[in-house]
């Protein structure tokens, strides 16, 4: 292909991508290492708000927002380092927790950001073997089914993945919240009573169970069309040579699939990472949160209009750098590979 | 019989007055509002419709809106709806204009109890008030001669004693949601213990007696509620209600109505309001005092403000309140309070505080929100959780500016 007409087809998604990947996460970058804070200046408040029978008025010391000439709110943005990451990272705090005196790991789980770091690895690391083992079983199924029945069956192991992620945690919430037909249901069958959403194991139960009934068809459909490509004489010699069809799947057809597997892992642990719909669903907040819900956290502002920018993006570089170590050896492993097969 | 003919009468009252709050005037000029959702912005908006040229938006989450829309020049929005905490931002910003001169030309009907003040400028006015308080089963207590409580003491003896006799699956309900409204029962049970949330105007002061006291009693609370308490918000407390599960709750008084809505409720006529809790005697009701109202945003034209303040006030006047006396608890003339209304008076009466809406304070409600819970789950303990508050406070503070 001509240089031109390869810059032709590539330009606009080059720019695209700058324009909408590249620019933000500078921007965000920028943003980790800098404050910007309203100016306030102190006052003597009297307010006046409605009672019975008349108005309680109360004076007392706040302080107010201090506006320029053309009355917008004056602010100041400063450089500030590395501060914010030490104020999201605390590292004071988690030295207090492990030294004389503290209680070590259940102190550290206090921190917001630790407490986030520790659902979140969790919950990708478990995620990732039954994603792909539940994907593979559901493809050799399939694989497996009578021809006429082959359609309806993908239609129906599809549907989970279809499902808007939020609308799926809610659907599982309102099965088991209160006593919810689930919740009741399970009451029924042990005689105790059940409180799904009292304490934080079970709600990470319900989580775990959610994504990976909410991905595996993802996993499925990439493993099926595989299926399709796997060597038939291979096999058939494989079947001669009298292997189970145990040995036939490990020794033929999981290699086949091994690529895809490193690419749906790859896929899986990025999304995963970012995990957020399930806190939101289940609205965990009390007992389990993830990194990506503490930067939403930070960037929600409260009902006095104030947000958390700079932790925000802090916590999002921090979430970002924490994608790419559990990426790297994967990568390492595919880039070996590659180069393996290019000599 | 009774009550039947009692909704009938309702009805053609309702309907008698049909073509209430005919506008005063023609208004030719576009006014939009941006309101909460909930069952009064829906009355007060409709009969400002009537006035013409009128776009109402009624959207629950329009404080995440409101500071970017009003800030805009010209502003998005004429009209905004507004409560004590969410006009913070807007004033702060500068983007709502006072409203003296308006009040003078037009506002002969306002009572002086509706005129929001800050530092003697009129910036809103008020339309209704809302508290949390007692909420009670009526006949549950009284088939266990039992008094309705008056303290937080008396709530826990009564609900022990619910609980000793089976009466209901849960004696206590509960607004404990981790964040806006586990930080906001906090405020009520803190404010209630007498505490102050700051000294020299922006530094903390929850790590005290009263911090203590608070939390303890949220958590002597919990061992008579559901156990996923931490997932309870209104509407939750509001259907545990309905469904006929709890017999007691400190709930708002603009869910009140809810209870008597036949199509959702199974006890009808059965709960009865009376004021808020005394959490420490000699103190005000453990309750904050809240009013919702409209602002008239700064950046538009002086004459398209005198047209939304002349609807904004079309919209909150005797014949719409008269059409909707049960939807709130009204500051507006007309109003009669009915008997889903005793317990917010009561509460405002006995002297509650007003919700000390500030920046410092949405920091802090902030700040309570994310940490209440670790001591309820017994992740740490009252010391930890206070010391915790008023850290992540300070670290809030300094990065928005504030110290």
């Amino acid at each position: 292909m001509k240089t031109k007409t390869f810059i032709m087809f590539v330009g606009p998604s080059v720019f695209l991508m700058f324009l909408f990947i590249a620019a933000p996460l500078v921007s965000v970058f920028l943003q980790s290492f800098q404050v910007t804070q309203g100016v306030f200046e102190e006052v003597i408040e009297t307010k006046c708000t409605p009672g019975f029978p008349a108005q309680i008025c109360t004076e007392e010391a706040s302080v107010r927002r201090v506006l320029d000439d053309d009355g917008n709110p004056v602010s100041q943005t400063s450089w500030v380092g590395l501060d914010t990451y030490r104020t999201v990272l605390d590292p004071d705090a988690v030295s207090a927790a492990f030294d004389e005196g503290g209680s070590g790991w259940s102190q550290l789980m206090t921190i917001d950001f630790y407490k986030a770091l520790r659902f979140t690895l969790t919950f990708t690391l478990i995620t990732l073997p039954l994603v792909i083992g539940t994907g593979l079983a559901i493809a050799l199924a399939v694989n497996r089914c009578v021809e006429s029945l082959k359609g309806p069956v993908i239609f129906v192991s599809l549907l989970p993945f279809i499902i808007t992620p939020v609308i799926g945690a809610l659907s599982i919430r309102w099965l088991f919240i209160g006593d919810g037909i689930m919740t009741a249901l399970l009451e029924n069958w042990t005689g105790q009573d059940i409180a799904m959403f009292a304490q934080g194991w079970t709600i990470e139960l319900l989580m775990l169970f959610y994504r990976v009934w909410h991905v595996a068809p993802f996993a499925f459909v990439i493993f099926y069309a595989a299926l399709q490509t796997v060597n038939q004489d291979t096999l058939e010699s494989a079947i001669i040579d009298g292997a189970s069809r145990w040995q036939r799947l490990k020794y033929v057809v999981i290699p086949h699939l091994m690529p895809l597997i490193i690419f749906v892992a790859l896929i899986h642990l990025m999304d995963c990472y970012r995990v957020f719909e399930e806190i939101i669903g289940f609205s965990s907040q009390a007992h389990v949160i993830s990194l990506q819900w503490l930067t939403f956290d930070y960037l929600t502002p409260d009902d006095s209009g104030n947000r958390a920018i700079s932790r925000a993006a802090a916590n999002s570089m921090l979430t970002m750098i924490g994608i790419v170590i559990l990426l790297i050896p994967l990568l390492r492993r595919t880039y070996r590979d590659h180069k393996n097969s290019s000599h | 019989m009774k009550l039947r003919s009692f909704a009938l009468a309702a009805a053609m009252a309702v309907i008698g007055t049909g073509a209430y709050a005919d506008c005063a005037f023609e208004n030719t000029t576009t006014v939009k509002s941006l309101t909460a959702g909930f069952e009064a912005w829906k009355a007060v908006t409709d009969a400002m419709a009537e006035c013409g040229n009128v776009e109402a938006e009624l959207d629950q989450e329009f404080r995440q809106k409101q500071p970017e829309a009003f800030a805009a020049n010209p502003s998005l929005y004429h009209i905004g709806g507004v409560a004590n905490s969410t006009m913070v931002p807007l004033l702060n910003a500068g983007t709502i204009r006072p409203l003296d001169d308006l009040v003078a030309q037009y506002g002969q009907d306002l009572s002086p109890n509706q005129l929001i003040r800050v530092d003697g400028q009129i910036y809103a006015i008020a339309m209704m008030v809302n508290a949390q308080h007692l909420m009670y089963r009526a006949d549950i207590l009284a088939e266990h001669n039992l008094d309705v409580p008056t303290t937080w003491d008396e709530v826990l003896e009564t609900a022990e004693y619910l609980r000793s006799v089976d009466a209901v699956e849960y004696p206590l309900g509960a607004t404990m949601k981790t964040g806006w409204n586990l930080a906001q029962d906090f405020v009520n049970m803190y404010l209630g213990h007498g505490g102050t949330f700051f000294v020299n105007g922006v530094e903390p002061n929850v790590n005290n007696e009263a911090g203590m006291g608070a939390l303890e009693m949220m958590k002597a609370m919990t061992a008579y509620m559901d156990p996923e308490y931490l997932v309870s918000d209104s509407t939750y407390v509001q259907q545990q209600f309905q469904q006929g599960k709890i017999a007691m709750a400190n709930l708002w008084a603009s869910r009140a109505g809810a209870m008597d809505d036949a199509a959702e409720s199974s006890v009808v006529g059965l709960v009865e309001m009376a004021a808020a809790p005394v959490a420490v005697a000699g103190q005000a009701p453990a309750s904050t005092l809240w009013w919702d109202g409209i602002v008239i945003a700064s950046n538009i034209s002086d004459e398209e403000a005198a047209a939304a303040f002349q609807v904004a006030l079309e919209g909150m006047d005797s014949d719409m309140v008269q059409a909707n006396n049960d939807a709130a608890v009204w500051l507006i003339d007309g109003y009669t309070p009915g008997r889903l209304a005793q317990g917010a008076i009561a509460t405002a009466v006995a002297g509650t505080p007003p919700y000390p809406a500030s920046t410092q304070m949405g920091l802090m409600h902030t700040a309570l929100g994310n940490n209440v819970a670790d001591f309820l789950t017994g992740a740490k303990d009252a010391t930890a959780t206070l010391e915790a508050i008023e850290a992540d406070y300070m670290t809030a503070a300094k990065e928005a500016g504030l110290l």
